[in-house]
């Protein structure tokens, strides 16, 4: 780790001030990924501003219906909270799919959402990545690529976003708030984070004067028919292959509006309106389902390792799909498997 | 821009960092020690305030080894500076017990035989505080999911989880 100076932020304006007059500040929050990125020197900031102290803590209604997630509340807080429970059961299984308990208690919604790729390459600072160090090239593209992306991805990045909340983010529709030197701005979620292309250095949209402040959740939660589902290497504790978030609205058998993301399998939790659209109308059959799941992979392209995902990501799609229908995705369980053995 | 970084960490010389003083309240008690801000909770307790009861395991939030309670709830102290932590009440392994009479969730893991060469214990023990006071565990499988932050590498896990199960089922509050 290289050397740092440390403040503490009390105010929105000395922490954006105070971040634009040092090119290489950083902002720290819960600090579990840009720790662990300092420690094995992938990020090297020179001044950390901690931002803990700030007040952007709370979750509070929106005049519209929604909910507001404070950038700074933690992520068990917020998959707890009684509204995300009650009102967007997607996000907290979603958030409770991630981690550890130790991690959620520490994590944020802001940290969580621009947490950075858990690609090998991109951590092994022996080895080229573009993510990393822009023009040294990809040494996924032919590398161990397993956990790596099918859609969406370029020759100059193969990596996915490892967030499992920014999935259920997506399905949602959620809107980020930031605040910058120029003001504040809302982003919508499908404009936040981004496809690699020629700079893959770059995850998302937010500017480096900015600060995010909170996430807005529409009215719209999906509570009655919707499924996180995550596929990973062990049951617990481990990073999806493939998960997807599926939020339906019925109507007796009839879908009338879906959503879809997925996670594991893009720089960016990977959406298709095509796909959405395809269910819109149709009943919940698993021969519609299985149109959609094709026409989200239609274009996904495998690696060596990873062309696995491209069926498995098929199959959890229509998975997800049918748990939504059914709601045989726990619904009154926070987590994601039975557990019905009383203590 | 991570470019640059990359060539600020190639071109620094090997100096070490100027240190500051923190004040840190561990297991209610108040030191004041000097250390750069690049010191971590888990390395300040070990290696500045001889708490060598909170383990280092993997250093990057992957095993669990040290978890420590910090205004009541886990997390690991690999992943926190020690400067971030300072106003907060902090709590490691050796804070547990009152006097001579142990938490009961160490007497759990003694009587559950919950252990093989103890590494990992501290920090399964800190964690099932931290697992009682949220109170969402309510099934073994709960409890199972919810522990899952704790790697066990002697696989002990059949007893940990049969110990914190017996708290529970006294009814074992959180420590206060
Ligand atoms: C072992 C391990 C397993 C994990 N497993 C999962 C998993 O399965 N699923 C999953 O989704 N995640 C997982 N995570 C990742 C974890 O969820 C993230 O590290 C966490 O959410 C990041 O939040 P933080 O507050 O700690 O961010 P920090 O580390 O504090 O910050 C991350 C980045 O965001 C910036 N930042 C933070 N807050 C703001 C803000 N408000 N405005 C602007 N910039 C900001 C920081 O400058 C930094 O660049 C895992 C992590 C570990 C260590
Ligand atoms: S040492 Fe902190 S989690 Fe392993
Ligand atoms: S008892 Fe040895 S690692 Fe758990």
């Amino acid at each position: 780790m290289n050397s740092f100076t440390y403040t503490r932020a009390t105010t929105l304006e000395t922490a954006v001030q105070d971040k634009a007059s040092a090119e290489l500040a950083k902002f720290i929050a819960g600090g579990t990924n840009l720790t662990d990125l300092m420690k094995v020197n992938v990020e090297g900031p020179n001044h950390l501003i901690d931002i803990r102290q700030l007040a952007l803590k709370d979750i509070t209604d929106n005049a519209d219906g929604g909910l507001r997630l404070g950038a700074l509340a933690t992520n068990a807080d917020t998959a707890y909270h009684e509204q995300v429970a009650k009102r967007y059961p997607l996000l907290a299984k979603a958030i409770l799919a991630g981690a550890s308990a130790q991690l959620r208690n520490m994590a944020t919604n802001g940290g969580n959402i621009l947490q950075r790729t858990r690609c090998y390459y991109f951590y092994d600072t022996a080895t080229a990545c573009n993510k990393r160090e822009p023009g040294s090239g990809c040494a996924a593209l032919s590398g161990f690529n397993r956990i790596h992306a099918i859609l969406g991805a370029s020759e100059h990045c193969i990596a996915v976003h490892p967030s499992d909340m920014a999935i259920a983010l997506a399905a949602l529709e959620a809107n980020v708030n930031v605040t910058g030197q120029q003001g504040n701005r809302t982003i919508p979620f499908s404009d936040f984070h981004r496809l690699p292309g020629d700079a893959p250095h770059l995850d998302n949209t937010l500017q480096p004067d900015e600060i995010i402040t909170s996430i807005d959740l529409p009215a719209k939660g999906f509570a009655q028919h919707h499924a996180y589902l995550k596929l990973r290497d062990r049951e617990s504790y481990a990073f999806a292959l493939v998960s997807v978030a599926a939020g339906l609205e019925m109507d007796g058998d009839t879908i009338t509006e879906a959503r879809i993301a997925l996670g594991g399998v893009a720089h960016k939790p990977w959406r298709n309106r095509e796909a959405e659209d395809l269910l819109t109308g149709k009943s919940a059959t698993e021969e519609n389902f299985k149109l959609a799941a094709a026409e989200i992979m239609r274009e996904a392209k495998g690696y060596e390792h990873n062309s696995f995902k491209i069926e498995l990501g098929k199959r959890a799609i229509m998975r997800a799909l049918e748990q939504a229908v059914k709601m045989s995705n726990k619904p009154d369980s926070h987590f994601h498997r039975t557990s019905t053995e009383p203590v | 821009m991570q470019n640059q970084a990359a060539f600020e960490i190639s071109a620094l010389q090997p100096a070490l960092p100027p240190q500051q003083a923190v004040t840190l309240k561990v297991n209610g008690q108040e030191k004041t020690i000097k250390l750069a801000p690049w010191v971590s909770l888990l390395d300040a307790l070990r290696e500045y305030l001889q708490l060598t009861g909170t383990k280092k395991g993997c250093d990057h939030g992957q095993c669990g080894a040290c978890t420590v309670l910090v205004n009541g709830k886990r997390i690991n102290s690999c992943l926190t500076l020690a400067i971030m932590e300072e106003g907060n009440e902090i709590i490691t392994i050796e804070g547990l017990a009152k006097g001579d009479e142990l938490h009961p969730l160490q007497t759990a893991f003694i009587e559950h035989d919950a252990y093989q060469c103890g590494y990992c214990t501290p920090g399964q023990i800190c964690s099932a505080v931290g697992l009682l006071a949220e109170g969402k565990a309510k099934t073994t499988a709960d409890i199972k999911e919810l522990m899952s932050g704790n790697i066990c590498r002697c696989g002990a896990y059949t007893n940990i989880v049969s110990a914190i199960e017996e708290v529970i089922q006294k009814g074992g509050q959180a420590h206060e």
